[in-house]
Formats: structure tokens, sequence, C-alpha cells
């Protein structure tokens, strides 16, 4: 098992090397530079731009701004910010906790309605509800996620008046020492409405970015199960006299899980993809909206960095799900 | 009043190519205690007709019978929760493949104490207790340590002890095994066997037992149905089935048994059970029966008395033995 763990960490050196030069490049090939954005309408002089250009380190070879940038980062330092001088790091840290509590709110509303989705879908195969779950699963995986966004947005938010348009909670409330996940911050604080502020805001996001993983895992776990429900100890299950829900959701389920389970691994880098547009449409204060603004001013350190650290997080989650696959299989468990 | 009583019983099955009946017109009783042994080759409908029984066919079949009585309930009566407290309960069956046919992410011992607090509503210290005892009874050592294992851990002999542990926790009234030892070693086989008579001697539950094997036959049974093609070709007490077959193909099984001593399977005969496409017109055994003549392939025969099998013959064999005796 050690020595698994190790394999597997050692796979993730060229990887990251691999991050780390394309994350360089991705930001210095797009068009634009950083001091001319940063100076905006004002302009700048000519001897201005050369000293700024000189403190940023520009005016050297980019190999050495890359060689630079690389022993930075095995020391653990990504730099800091241009435009809030602010190290990578702090910034990152204080806005992931928005992030995830967005994405695990997704994946809680994918996983409550596609798990009992994709049962039923199976043990009622071919039937009606079958059918329109799955033609609803494809029109849900191909939707664009700005569009629904908007539907929802126009519905809930505009007509209905339910949900708010954009945040994570009204703004009259104040918590101290935050933990950066509003819920967490709202429950402790005990002020009265913070909580159902907080799932307000939540609830539209959490959809928008939920609808494919739910859409996916909806039909993954159909598809599972349908090849479990074949296996002969189901049969056996049956031969046992159990209820029909005991043998889908326990015996059958269970094991359908392990494929399912995969992918929910897979999906959580779509998760982050779509983490950016979702957040970006609902002025969520995470990981993806400061991406898109420091791609927009071309904040060098910031959208580098954040691009290494967030496909740390997707290696991490995905070896996560590697070892919860032995858990949850007791085959490559033991062997 | 016999035990299980099965009359006219068909099963076809919806296929992409049609309809197949794997079953036609099978009539099965067993009474309580007895042995009764199911032969025939493979694709006969020996699992099918038993499967039909205890209500496990895929959507895809569809079942009749004129009558499917067990222990005084009308299996064909019940509503799907009734059936549930008959079938695992009173009516068990254990299946050829061992091991894939434990759940492969459960313990055995989660597995077979599901059972019992399902049918017999054992708290958790009586479930263990009974879980270590019907280990201990279907001879799997060091219970304790066993229970806590997962299949693929287990041997295939294990794998199928646990699963005969598993279809007599709630002693039933009928165990049917279908072909419990095809998957086996021949020396785990035997064990099994002696298990499964013993238990019959012990508990007095009646006993189905599907197999390719006449030796088993020989050794075990009490009363054999011979099938072939989905219909009962012959039906006999063991030992007069052995002295004197009625119908040509139980005797050509009978015929060849010497050479069954290297791979006890069934033996062969030249040709092949009918499938879906090419089913005779007449009897079903004609393509391959030496007495086949043109009245066997016009028309399929009818079975004959009681005295005579029930065979599915025009030309039965051995009725002057009869009556000679
Ligand atoms: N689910 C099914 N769909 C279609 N045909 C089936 C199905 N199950 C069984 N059959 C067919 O029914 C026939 C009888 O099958 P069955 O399993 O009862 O044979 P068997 O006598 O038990 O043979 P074996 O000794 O190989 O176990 C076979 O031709 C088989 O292909
Ligand atoms: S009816 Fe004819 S073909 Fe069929 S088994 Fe009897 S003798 Fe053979
Ligand atoms: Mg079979």
């Amino acid at each position: 098992m050690l020595k698994y763990l190790a394999a597997r960490l050692l796979t993730f050196v060229p990887t990251f090397i691999g991050v780390t030069l394309i994350s360089f490049a991705f930001i210095r090939l797009l068009p634009g530079d950083p001091i001319i954005v940063m100076a905006g309408e004002r302009g700048m002089t000519e001897e201005r731009y050369a000293e700024l250009s000189a403190q940023l380190g520009f005016d050297r070879p980019i190999y050495v701004q890359f060689w630079e940038y690389l022993t930075g980062v095995l020391q653990g330092d990504l730099g800091q910010s241009f435009v809030t001088r602010r190290p990578v790091w702090d910034e990152f840290f204080s806005l992931f906790p928005a992030t995830l509590e967005l994405s695990i709110f997704a994946m809680i509303f994918a996983l409550a309605l596609g798990l009992p989705a994709g049962v039923i879908a199976a043990v009622n195969r071919g039937k009606f509800f079958d059918r329109a779950l799955m033609s609803t699963a494809l029109v849900g995986y191909s939707m664009p996620i700005f569009w629904w966004a908007l539907l929802l947005i126009i519905i809930f938010s505009g007509q209905l008046g339910w949900t708010p348009v954009s945040g994570r909670i009204d703004l009259i409330y104040y918590f101290s020492n935050p933990t950066g996940f509003m819920v967490i911050d709202a429950i402790k604080s005990g002020q009265e409405g913070a909580l159902a502020s907080a799932l307000r805001h939540l609830v539209l996001p959490a959809i928008v970015l939920g609808t494919i993983p739910l859409a996916v895992i909806a039909r993954q776990t159909r598809s599972a199960m349908l090849e479990v429900l074949g296996e002969d100890y189901i049969r056996t299950a049956r031969a046992k006299g159990l209820p029909p829900l005991r043998i889908n959701g326990i015996h059958a389920l269970r094991n359908a899980l392990i494929p399912v389970i995969t992918v929910i691994g897979l999906s959580v880098g779509t998760l982050l993809a779509g983490a950016i547009l979702t957040e970006t449409i609902f002025s969520w204060p995470g990981i993806g909206k400061w991406m898109v603004d420091s791609i927009f001013r071309r904040d060098y350190p910031v959208v580098q960095g954040g691009l290494l650290l967030i496909a740390v997080m997707v290696m991490l989650v995905n070896l996560t799900v590697d070892l919860l696959y032995g858990v949850i299989n007791p085959k490559i468990r033991k062997r | 009043m016999s035990l299980l009583s099965v009359r006219n019983l068909s099963v076809s099955f919806a296929t992409s190519a049609g309809v197949f009946k794997a079953v036609d017109s099978v009539d099965i009783k067993v009474d309580k205690g007895e042995i009764l042994s199911i032969v025939g080759e493979s694709g006969s409908g020996k699992s099918v007709s038993m499967l039909a029984v205890m209500g496990l066919l895929p959507w895809t079949a569809t079942v009749t019978a004129d009558e499917m009585i067990f222990d005084g309930h009308d299996l064909s009566m019940l509503s799907a929760r009734q059936r549930r407290h008959i079938v695992g309960k009173d009516l068990a069956m254990i299946f050829q493949e061992p091991m894939s046919s434990l759940n492969p992410c459960f313990t055995v011992g989660w597995q077979i104490k599901e059972a019992l607090r399902l049918h017999l509503g054992l708290d958790r210290r009586a479930r263990h207790a009974r879980a270590v005892e019907l280990f201990e009874l279907v001879g799997i050592p060091a219970p304790e340590k066993r229970l806590s294992a997962f299949p693929h851990q287990l041997s295939g002999g294990m794998n199928q002890r646990v699963m005969i542990a598993m279809a007599i926790s709630c002693n039933p009234k009928l165990l049917i095994a279908d072909e419990p030892t095809t998957a086996l070693d021949v020396t785990i086989q035997a064990q099994i066997l002696d298990l499964l008579t013993g238990l019959r001697e012990e508990t007095g539950m009646g006993l189905v037992l599907i197999t390719h094997d006449m030796g088993v036959v020989a050794e075990t049974a009490e009363r054999v149905s011979v099938q072939y093609a989905g219909q009962k070709i012959e039906e006999q007490p063991v030992a007069s089935l052995f002295r004197a077959p009625h119908h040509p193909y139980t005797a050509a099984l009978l015929d060849a048994l010497p050479e069954r001593a290297t791979d006890k399977r069934l033996p062969t005969i030249p040709g092949v059970v009918p499938g879906q496409f090419d089913r005779p017109a007449g009897c079903l055994f004609s393509p391959r029966c030496k007495y086949a003549d043109d009245k066997c392939r016009a028309k399929p025969p009818p079975p004959l008395g009681g005295d005579l099998g029930y065979a599915r013959c025009f030309y039965p064999l051995n009725t002057d033995e009869r009556a000679a005796s």
C-alpha cells in the first residue's frame, strides 16, 4: 500500500513539471502586455515602462524567467500578484473554500439525484421512466452551462424572486474568524437567517455546476446497474427472498458504485472547469472567478500559479479516488 | 400430498429471433424428504424449469403451468411479497457457479446473516451463533474467522459450502441444487454430495439434484427425471431406470456409461440437442434415435403411462421386462 502510494506520488513529478511549463507558457502566449493592461487608459512613458519591465523581470530571457519561476515553485513560492501585491498562495487559499463549498454542494446535488435516478432507470429498463430520464440526461449533458444558468436565473431569481443572483450571502451578515465556508460560518455565528441566506445563494450555482456531473452519474449508474443486475449474485439475492429495494439499493448498487466512483473522480476536473464559468456568471468569489479576472488583467503569477494549484488539486483528488476504489472494491484491497 | 407438484410447466423466452420454448410441458413431483434427480444434456431446460419454480427467471421469460403447488401454496397465485416469505425460507436453491453466486462486495458472514435476520428475525448475537453453527454443519473450518472473509478469498469448494449453508440457514423444506459440483474438483464434488445427502438425512428436507453426471444419479437419487430439449422424456425410480430404461435416449445415456469413468460427464451420443431453429416436427429425439422411423418423424409422441416411466416414445424399450416382473 505504501509502496503503491509512493509510486503514484512519483508519477506526479513529470506531470507537475509539465503543468508548470504549460501554465507558464499559456498566459504568455495570450496577446496583451500586463504592463500596458495595468497602465490602463492613462498610458505610460517609455522610461516608466522600462522601469516596470525590469522590476517584474520581463527584461531577462524567457528561459531565465521560467527557471526562476520553477525554482521558486519548488521552494513553495508562487510569487505575488501584479495587481494586489499579495502572494498567490495566500489569495488561492482565501478563495479556495468558496470554490470547494460550491463544488461540494454541486456534487451532493448530482449524487443525491443521479444515483437513485440511475438505479430506478436500470431497474425499469426500457420503460417510460428510463427513456425519459436518459433523454433528459442527454439534454443535461449537452446543455451550455451559460444558457442553463441564465434560464434558472430568469425563472427563480427574476420571475419567482426566490434566489439572489450573485454573491455568497446577504451583506448584512458579518463573520469574525471565518473558515471561508459560508454554510459553516453561518451555523457557527448563530445569527438568525444567516444559514438560510447562505443556502439561498448557494442553490442555483450548485445546480448549474452539478448538472453535467448529474447527467454523467445518472448514465453511468444506470449502465453499471444494468451490468450488475445480470450477475449471478443478484439471482442469489432474489433466491434469498430479499425485497427489491434491498436487492437493488444494496446488493446491486454497492457493486455498481465501483465504476461510478471512477467517473466521479474523473468529473472533478470537469467540475473545476465548470466552476470557472459558474462563478463568473454568479459573481461567486472563488478560484474560477479569480482565474478569469486574472487572465483579463494578464496577472501572470496568479494565472500560472492558480493553474498549477488547480492541477495539483485534480491530481490529488484522482489519487484519493484511486485509494477509495480499493476501499470500495474488496477484490483490489486484499490482493 | 407431495411437497412440490408442478403440472404442465412451460417456459418461453422472447429472443431477438422470436419465441424460444426452453421448457415444454414438464411435470415435476417431489415428496417430503425425497431426492429427485433431473438429468439431461446441456440446454435441456433443467435449470430453467427449476428457476421457474423459484420465480427467478428474467423478465424475457413467460412461464405457464396448470399447477405449481409447493407445501400447500399455489406459487402462481401468490403476490411477490407472499412469495418472498416462502422463497429463501422453505424453498431454497444453490447454483452451478459458487464463485459468481456470492456478492463480491460483502463478507460471507454478512451474506448469511442477512437471510437469518430477514426470515427468522434473529437478533445480532443469535445470528452470529447460528451462522457459526451453520458453517460448522457444512464443514467450513475455523468458522469464526471465515465469517469475515470475502468470497474471492475462499476456494470454490468453500464458496459452495457457504452457498449451501446460506440455502439451509432457514431450514428449507425443499432444496434445489443446480449442478452444485460441476465447477469443483473431483474430490470436493464427493464431499459436497455427501454433505447434501447427509443434510437430507438430518433435516428431512426434500432435495432436487440437477446433474450431468449419471454416476451421481446412481449414488444419490431415489427418483430420476430425464429431460431432453425442454421435455421430460422419462421418469423412474433410480433402480428400475438403470435396469430397464424405456426411452431410447435414456438407454443411450446408460449404454455409453462405461466410458464415463474418464471424464464423469454425460456420455456422448452422436448429434446435438435441437435448439431454437432445428426443432424436428415429430419426436424431438428422432434425428439422433437409432429406432426412428417415419411415424417418429411425422408427429411427436405423447407421454406413456406411469408403468412405462411416462416415456415420450412410440416404441418404448424393455416392455417385456415389465411383463415379466
Ligand atoms: N434468459 C434466457 N434467454 C433465452 N434463452 C435462455 C435463457 N436462459 C436459458 N435459455 C435457453 O434455455 C435452454 C435451456 O437452458 P437451461 O439453462 O435450462 O439448460 P440446462 O439443462 O440447465 O443446461 P446446463 O446443463 O448447461 O446447465 C437453453 O437452450 C438456453 O439457451
Ligand atoms: S419416438 Fe421414435 S424417434 Fe422418438 S425416441 Fe421413440 S423411437 Fe426414437
Ligand atoms: Mg443449468
